[in-house]
């Protein structure tokens, strides 16, 4: 992947953008926002980080190791791990956070990394598909009973499995349908997935993780 | 040898590995994320593509700047297809597009581009032909018999006016392609090259068809694709974005560039399937028979429509009919093959209105379906039909669940059951396939095909695998590349027949060829010699054998076999045929409160011939009628007349069903040996055709009134209880 070392990416500006700044700007021309008052204390307090527009460095701890990229602040998590860093189990579908293709767990938590900004995921613990290896007992579970048809949704599908089944262990297949409800496939393999999440649930029954 | 050889299928007792089901191959690729589709690529150099569509459903282009997007950060070609003067036709038209550094940069920069719009007037909705105006156009009359008197000697007529709408295919993988034009030295571009991953359905036919289009020789584009996350019939050309991503690589001096569309552009202009209404008669005898049939259909699938489907589906020798055609042209994203097109909205038409004649006179409609079961055109059909109503009927226990319209349980909760027929043809495509055999044993098979998940690459292996008698994992399968073999699209469930029925010659080919090398040595003649695990042996004497690799040291080169199979026609060797058949019963339960409606059960039966993998068939049974329920009960391409947009160009509002709306589906593979004997045929198709009428009639039959419009949503379903017109 050329991009993450591309010559050709503009320099970080060095007047830096940034919000408070902003905020002081309007909150003087504008009648307003200075009645409310929100504003100016959130101006008065202690000033934050603050990062872009343009591009920053940014360290991801994916699959327990540190991975760095310099990208801009508005990248998302999924942007940042397929174009920077070529890590493509997660899809990119709706990119709205509607349909789980582009699911991760983020400190354990089943997420959609289209809607999480890779700067907002540094120092936390991301577990993508390329974490677990090819026979964890989900994606043999899933092969097994022929959970997938194009594909593309199965590996947010696998992930949200994951995530779902280190909070419910040993679900039944209508706890599968409550807990999976947040991805979508368009091929129609949900009665594989159903049988294949609650296998997992119990070939991984006593497993600490998977 | 090839002349003389006999191709066909062994018999259902002695396969092997041919009605077997073994797991997906590809399946551990995919269920781990390992699977690298064309949208995964990220070769060396990328830029990334970003396209400026139109905002509008019918404006000029009067004046295009481009620029400032030229000197915005990172920016490495800028492309203009809509050129000042351009007329488009619907909303998501592509005017241009930005390939940049990085994705953010290309999105910035298409931003900067200037551009003036003359908007003209639209019509986006066809709803209403009387609004049509003078964008519907007629496509005339067709009477069979005497419709007028055959209404008229009805001992019963029904009517009713049904309406379909619009959905999309929005296949999860975006149309596009990472695509790569490398520019030669020679102007008129004969040294020019080109690769190409794109996502398609049609890896053969895609170096010709982009070819030509850029003027580059088809031999110098390498095109590969060996995972596509959906296509349903929408990805069969480069299209557009194609040339784009194409003329991008080609500015920015051969860097590849990664163009894919954006969800929102994807729903409105990457297909969709053509809405259908029909306004219908059916007039007949008291006992259930159909004795005539009129029909009012009209429909769009965007700015050059064709015709609605024929009516009746199905039951094409209904005696006395008259049918009226009617497209009409929208300021909308173009209709695409959306898997069985054309017989979801006919088999809905008819299924919903024979449902309707069935309540006239007060007839179960199982009865009815089958009585009318002769007015089947195709030879056999009519027999298939009605073993398969019954056995429908059957697993879906309609002799003790079925009850007349609105007349089950009290609650506000009401119980219903319907009825859909579907036919399919499924004849296999033109394939050629290669199987080479080295004198180490290994094996490859080799086809210029592609799998969209429906198991092609399984197949083909257990093809392979079978005809040499080793089992599947030392035969290589070599699939996804131009430079193989080729095959043909995988549209129109003509795949499987296809790549079956050339595996199948080139394998037998190939094997015979090494018997001939090892007959000597075993005392016979090579006609005499049979591969059966992993051995050559003497047929009826098991004890004269030699192993696979033994036999294949014999070899002084390797052998290398085509088989070819014309496609079109039944396959002489009898090992592909066309001709389907399914009848489905929904289950469901309506909510008359909350127009909720719930599934309970969905039952098929389905029949495709020579069922090659069990499993993996059953799989394309469950997918296609989720799908089929998705677009029953959910989708909708929901366009405003005002602004002429589409409301709902995302996957929040344009619903797909979830893992929690399908109910429970039992699938029956119709797999008696009359239908064994016919071949294989495809399958991805036809059960997905009877499900938008099986729930609609179910939903009839719940709650007492009939929805006239699918999807099914809520609104509808009240509307229609409380009286009001949909």
């Amino acid at each position: 992947m050329s991009s993450k070392k591309d010559p050709e990416l503009p320099a970080q500006p060095k007047s830096g953008f940034s919000r408070r700044g902003f905020i002081r700007g309007v909150g003087i021309g504008s009648g307003v926002l200075s009645t409310t008052g929100l504003l100016q204390q959130e101006a008065a307090a202690a000033p934050a980080a603050v990062v872009g527009p343009g591009p920053v460095a940014i360290t991801l701890n994916i699959n327990g190791k540190a991975v760095n990229l310099t990208a801009e602040p508005r990248v998302t998590l999924l942007d940042a791990m397929r174009n920077y860093l070529d890590i493509t189990g997660a899809k990119r579908v709706c990119d709205r956070g509607t349909c789980g293709a582009c699911t991760v767990l983020i400190d354990g938590k089943s997420v959609y990394s289209c809607t999480t900004l890779a700067i907002d995921a540094q120092g936390r613990k991301i577990e993508t598909i390329e974490g677990f290896p090819v026979d964890n007992p989900v994606s043999v579970a899933f092969v097994h009973n022929d959970g997938q048809q194009c594909g593309y949704c199965t590996p947010g599908f696998v992930m949200a499995a994951h995530g779902f089944l280190r909070e419910h262990p040993n679900p039944t297949e209508a706890d599968v349908e409550h807990g999976l409800c947040g991805n979508l496939c368009r091929c129609g393999t949900y009665m594989g997935v159903r049988k294949a999440v609650v296998e997992a649930g119990k070939a991984m029954k006593g497993a600490k993780n998977a | 040898m090839p002349d003389t050889a006999n191709y066909s299928w062994p018999p259902m007792d002695k396969r092997k590995v041919i009605g077997t089901s073994p797991l997906r191959l590809d399946g551990p690729q995919k269920s781990s994320g390992r699977a690298k589709y064309s949208s995964d690529m990220n070769p060396k150099d990328l830029l990334f593509g970003i396209y400026l569509t139109s905002p509008y459903a019918h404006a000029r282009v009067t004046s295009i700047d481009t620029s400032d997007a030229e000197r915005s950060p990172g920016v490495k070609a800028v492309h203009v297809a809509a050129k000042a003067g351009t007329e488009m036709q619907w909303e998501g038209w592509e005017i241009a597009a930005v390939a940049a550094t990085t994705e953010e940069q290309a999105r910035d920069a298409v931003r900067k581009i200037k551009i003036q719009y003359e908007v003209l007037p639209h019509l986006v909705k066809d709803d209403d032909l009387a609004k049509a105006g003078t964008r519907a156009r007629q496509g005339g009359e067709t009477v069979t018999g005497d419709p007028d008197q055959a209404l008229k000697d009805a001992e019963a007529v029904s009517e009713g006016q049904y309406n379909f709408a619009v959905v999309t295919h929005c296949c999860l993988e975006p149309h596009g392609q990472v695509i790569q034009w490398i520019p030669g030295s020679d102007p008129s571009g004969a040294d020019d090259h080109i690769n190409a991953w794109p996502s398609t359905q049609n890896v053969p036919g895609y170096a010709g068809t982009l070819g030509t289009d850029l003027k580059v020789p088809a031999t110098n584009i390498k095109v590969r694709m060996d995972y596509i996350g959906g296509g349903f019939g929408s990805k069969f050309t480069p299209d557009a974005w194609a040339n784009m991503g194409a003329n991008l690589s080609k500015k920015a001096g051969g860097r590849p560039v990664k163009l894919y569309l954006e969800r929102n552009t994807e729903l409105m202009i990457a297909g969709n399937r053509p809405s259908a209404y029909g306004k219908i008669q059916v007039g007949g005898k008291k006992d259930g028979t159909i004795t005539a049939w009129t029909y009012q259909g009209w429909g769009s699938g965007g700015f050059n429509p064709t015709n609605p489907p024929d009516q009746p589906y199905i039951f094409t020798k209904v005696p006395n009919s008259r049918r009226v055609r009617t497209a009409v042209s929208v300021n909308g994203g173009s209709q695409r093959a959306w898997r069985a097109p054309g017989n979801q909205a006919a088999s809905f038409l008819t299924c919903c209105a024979i449902e309707d004649f069935a309540h006239k006179i007060g007839k179960d409609p199982l009865e009815v379906f089958k009585i009318n079961a002769p007015y089947a055109a195709r030879t056999g059909a009519t027999e298939t039909y009605l073993y398969q109503l019954d056995k429908a009927a059957e697993l879906a226990e309609w002799k003790q669940l079925w009850h007349p319209r609105g007349e089950g349980s009290s609650g506000t909760v009401k119980r219903g059951m319907g009825i859909g027929v579907g036919a399919w043809n499924g004849l296999g495509h033109a394939s050629q396939c290669r199987t080479v055999i080295n004198p180490d044993g290994s094996v490859s098979i080799e086809i210029d095909s592609q799998d969209l998940g429906t198991g092609t690459k399984t197949i083909i292996t257990q093809v392979g695998a079978e005809t040499l008698g080793l089992p599947m994992n030392q035969v290589k399968l070599v699939i996804g590349r131009n430079d193989l073999p080729p095959d043909g699209g995988s549209g129109g469930s003509t795949t499987v027949g296809g790549v079956s029925t050339s595996t199948r010659k080139s394998s037998v080919n190939a094997l015979n060829k090494l018997f001939a090398v090892v007959a000597p040595d075993l005392g016979t003649t090579a006609d005499q010699l049979e591969a059966v695990d992993a051995h050559i042996r003497v047929k009826g004497n098991p004890n004269k054998s030699v192993t696979w690799v033994a036999a294949c040291r014999k070899l002084p080169n390797a052998i290398s076999e085509m088989g070819t199979y014309n496609g079109r026609q039944q396959d002489t060797d009898g090992l592909a045929t066309g001709g389907a058949a399914g009848a489905q019963i929904a289950d469901v339960s309506v909510d008359t409160e909350t127009g909720i409606v719930k599934m309970n059960r969905y039952v098929a039966v389905q029949d495709c011939g020579m069922v090659i993998n069990p499993r993996l068939a059953e799989s394309q049974v469950y997918g296609a009628i989720i799908m089929g329920i998705s677009t029953a009960l959910y989708e909708e391409r929901v366009m405003d007349q005002q602004t002429g947009k589409m409301l709902n160009p995302d996957m929040e509002f344009y619903k797909l069903a979830g893992i929690a709306d399908i109910g429970n589906i039992i699938v029956h593979m119709d797999i008696r040996p009359e239908n064994d004997k016919r071949g294989v045929i495809g399958l991805g198709e036809p059960p997905a055709i009877p499900i938008c009428a099986a729930v609609a009639n179910a939903v009839a039959n719940a709650i007492g009134v009939r929805v006239p419009y699918v999807p099914l949503t809520p609104d509808r379903i009240l509307t229609a209880l409380e009286g009001r017109n949909g």
